[in-house]
């Protein structure tokens, strides 16, 4: 069965500045999948590329489908829904009317305003806050809010980039926590870049390790976390 | 012979090309062309001056023009009511428009981009009016202004056919001028005073806590910008023998502004360029269209900017960076290593 | 009339006035907030469009019906200056935007000119002098514009707020990359936001138009108003737009009447604005924005 995303010799580049050099990776349908590196190892761009919001080259097979060349607007109508870095909620308008954009393209609009109540449902302090400016929320807060957004699109696949950023322990264990429930209840794929190695392999099935723009290490978190060296190395576990 | 002396034998032989071209330019053209090309100097000292505002310290002014005419009517007034000569008007003139440059400066302080470009918008308005105003009238000679007599030549003599006449020695003076005003430029803008106006214009805060002094930076930087277009001013009343209110209106700011972007912000040579634009171009486009040369003009402004957005210095640059010597050893095109950084903090805000 | 009617007469036909500066705030504003540029073409956009309304009208279109093509072809008109010329100077520096803004009040302003000659016109009014909107204090057609453009303001209000549409627009100009990462197709939000904005300018100019007459040069002294206005109620604030329109139309009265006379109104107006500005250097609703540095 052909994987959901096939990734091969991905190159992205700011202006002049090539950053991604040859990144291959697979991720299978279902799955949590991790990017796992050091700053600036390039795990940030590699969603940013599979967004096409960087100039990239290469190959990004989403479903068969080659994402290298299309626009932003034409990737997250083929499913894909991307939680950036900083969260990148509409701080000037109100958590309402962010899940509502969240829903922009879907089709089905009688079955959006069910899908903000389950929203609300599952972060009840979104709930609290419906019509509270998204700017005035906590980190937290926003970081939910900035989840459920994507979540509002159905997709079929969630980036999610350093969800753990700046958040307390106790807020980014909820937040994981709902995210394995997402998964395992909607079947939602996951590709999640975290700098927090230890939580990324506790909530994923399988992890890259990106090294200066290249896919250094691969294997299934069981397989990671139980290798001495790499733990040592590049986890600092 | 090392690579450096050689591009060194380059660009003095160039230099040497171009000020013989430029001293024999008048005697090759007629009368008219000759006038023409005086207006060019002076504007291209009138747009180094805003462009050592705008460009080099990120302060948009919209009323360039109003400095123009301040100098313009300083050397009239002076001339006609005074007696002085006309040559002695031009450091005068720069004196009383640093002085009202600086004036400018205060308020410009606490207004930043937009406000403060249609704040000196509302001085390039204010001037023309003033000018008009009956309280002054005995100075500046209300709406019909003040008629001046062209400066004759100390000597004459025919040169190539053509007479050594008033406007070729106007030429001659400006020129001169120009040539001043552009070294005083160079001298002022490549050294600490340089790099401290790019570095407010940039970076506004991290410039203050390095301890650049930004209030006095900024107003003197006005004031020296107006200083320059004032003394341009004055010599434009005497090419052109005439001033009135209705010749410094809000259109001559607009094309100092639009000049100075053709040319290239925060350049030197840039200047030149975008005087030849604003002085020749509204020419070509009368000829291209009797009924809607304005039309034309726009035209040609947006296709220069689609193929030269950072001005025609900024184009040469990118040239000389992908197909001058050196080429090869620098990194891709597209990354902009050498020589005056180009003003970031005017591009689009992210 | 005594000297109160005269003073109420002066504030009255001001906020008529100040409806259109608003106006044209308000269209400066939108644009503003998608693309940060202020668009210096948006007079001459709006004179060509009141040109397009008069011929129209000439050849014999009832004048609502005018109205409505007339807002149609400029919404299509801004659209596609946008897209055409605007969509390539999207990375350039704000200077050279500035040029090609220049650029463009030049060709609309020599077309203008050409194909509708430069004799001053007379552009009619909806709302004629003898009827049963005149009072003492405003004409009938101030009245009418002042709820024409009420009227604008309030249709854009509740499209922006109320529909899908709107609220896309709004996310584009906020935070374009959030905004595509929903899969808004931005670049044609900016383009609409032009049109919108084209169609505003239309309005006002056919609101102003019966009261300073038709000519190539109709909205040069409006639009240095509207941007007076549109800086002194904050450059970001729809709303403060409009109420800067208001300030702004009641001043230039009061000033023209009582204080200076009509020749230095302008320049006195201006002066007073950029003396607030620099006391509230936002703008009097303007978001103070703070800078982390």
């Amino acid at each position: 069965m052909p994987s959901l995303l096939e990734v091969n010799g991905l190159t992205a580049a700011y202006g002049a500045t090539e950053v991604l050099h040859d990144v291959s990776f697979t991720l299978e349908a279902g799955r949590i999948t991790a990017v796992l590196g050091a700053n600036g190892a390039g795990k940030t761009t590699t969603l940013r590329a599979l967004c096409q919001m960087v100039r990239t080259g290469g190959s990004a097979l989403f479903e068969g489908r080659q994402l290298v060349g299309r626009a932003t607007e034409e990737v997250v109508r083929l499913g894909i829904a991307h939680v950036p870095d900083g969260r990148g909620t509409f701080t000037a308008l109100s958590v309402a009317e962010n899940l509502r954009l969240g829903a922009h393209v879907r089709r089905d609009k009688d079955r959006v305003a069910d899908d903000v109540e389950k929203m609300y449902s599952r972060f009840p302090r979104l709930g609290e806050r419906r019509h509270q400016q998204a700017g005035t929320l906590s980190g937290g807060e926003q970081q939910m809010l900035a989840i459920s957004r994507a979540l509002m699109l159905r997709p079929k696949l969630l980036l999610l980039d350093e969800p753990s950023f700046g958040l307390a322990p106790k807020i980014v264990a909820e937040i994981f926590r709902i995210l394995r429930g997402i998964n395992i209840d909607d079947g939602v794929s996951m590709l999640l870049v975290e700098q927090n190695a230890k939580l990324a392999l506790e909530l994923a099935d399988r992890a890259y390790l990106l090294e200066t723009g290249r896919v250094a290490v691969s294997g299934t978190s069981a397989e990671l976390m139980a290798d001495e060296s790499i733990r040592r190395s590049y986890l600092g576990v | 012979m090392s690579d450096s002396a050689r591009r060194s034998r380059w660009f003095w032989l160039a230099l040497a090309l171009l000020a013989a071209a430029a001293l024999l330019l008048p005697f090759l053209v007629k009368n008219y062309r000759v006038f023409q090309f005086n207006l060019v100097l002076v504007y291209a000292v009138a747009i180094l001056g805003l462009n050592i505002l705008t460009g080099y310290n990120g302060q948009i002014s919209l009323g360039h023009g109003a400095f123009y005419a301040i100098g313009a009517y300083t050397a009239a007034i002076l001339m006609e009511r005074a007696g002085l000569p006309y040559w002695a008007t031009w450091p005068l003139a720069g004196v009383v428009c640093f002085i009202f440059g600086f004036l400018m400066g205060f308020p410009a302080l606490r207004l930043g981009g937009h406000y403060l470009a249609v704040a000196t918008l509302a001085l390039a308005l204010a001037v023309p009016q003033l000018l008009k105003h009956k309280a002054i009238e005995a100075y500046t000679g209300g709406v019909q202004g003040i008629v001046l007599t062209k400066p004759e030549p100390p000597f004459t003599f025919r040169f190539l056919g053509q007479p050594f006449n008033a406007d070729r020695w106007l030429y001659f003076v400006t020129l001169t001028v120009a040539v001043v005003m552009f070294a005083l430029a160079w001298n002022l803008l490549r050294g600490r005073v340089g790099r401290a106006l790019i570095a407010i214009r940039d970076h506004p805060i991290a410039a203050a806590a390095m301890g650049i002094n930004l209030p006095v930076f900024k107003s003197t930087a006005f004031g020296v910008s107006a200083a320059f277009t004032g003394v341009a001013g004055a010599l434009g009343a005497s090419v052109i023998a005439f001033v009135s209110p209705d010749s410094f209106t809000v259109t001559l700011s607009i094309f100092l502004l639009v000049g100075m972007v053709v040319g290239g912000l925060a350049t030197i040579p840039g200047a030149l360029f975008g005087a030849l634009f604003i002085q020749f171009v509204p020419n070509i486009a009368d000829e291209l269209s009797k009924s809607a040369p304005a039309a034309i003009y726009g035209v040609l402004l947006i296709a220069l900017m689609y193929l030269m957005p950072t001005g025609v210095m900024g184009f040469v640059r990118t040239l000389w960076l992908r197909h001058g010597p050196g080429a090869a050893r620098r990194p891709s095109a597209g990354v902009a290593t050498t020589g005056v950084p180009a003003p970031p903090a005017l591009t689009k805000e992210t | 009339m005594n000297a109160m009617e005269a003073l109420l007469h002066q504030i009255f036909s001001g906020l008529a006035n100040g409806c259109i500066y608003g106006s044209i705030a308000l269209a400066l504003v939108m644009i503003y907030q998608a693309t940060h540029h202020l668009n210096f073409a948006q007079g001459e956009m709006a004179t060509f469009s009141t040109f397009i309304a008069w011929a129209l009208i000439q050849r014999g279109m009832p004048y609502w019906g005018a109205f409505a093509l007339t807002f149609a072809i400029s919404f299509a008109g801004g659209l596609l200056v946008q897209r055409l010329v605007l969509r390539p100077f999207e990375r350039a520096p704000v200077l050279t935007n500035v040029n090609v803004f220049i650029g463009l009040l030049l060709i609309f302003n020599a077309l203008s000119g050409w194909i509708f000659d430069h004799t001053v016109k007379a552009f009619p009014s909806p709302f004629p002098q003898e009827s049963a909107m005149k009072t003492a204090f405003f004409s009938a057609h101030e009245l009418g514009s002042f709820l024409v453009m009420l009227g604008v303001l309030l249709t854009l209000y509740g499209f922006f707020r109320f529909t899908p549409i709107g609220l896309a627009m709004r996310a584009a100009a906020q935070n374009p990359d959030s905004a595509r990462l929903v899969g808004i197709r931005v670049s044609w939000m900016l383009a609409m936001g032009w049109g919108l904005a084209a169609g505003i300018g239309a309005v006002a100019g056919m609101m102003v138009a019966p009261v300073v007459f038709l000519d190539p040069n109709m909205m040069a002294g409006i639009l240095l108003y509207g941007f007076a206005a549109a800086l002194l109620g904050g450059v970001d604030n729809p709303w403060g737009a409009v109420a800067g329109g208001l300030i702004v139309g009641v001043l230039e009265n009061l000033l023209g009447a009582y204080v200076i006379g009509t020749e230095l109104k302008l320049t006195v107006a201006l002066v007073l604005i950029v003396g607030t500005l620099t006391l509230m250097p936002s703008g009097l609703f303007g978001k103070h924005v703070v800078t982390r540095v």
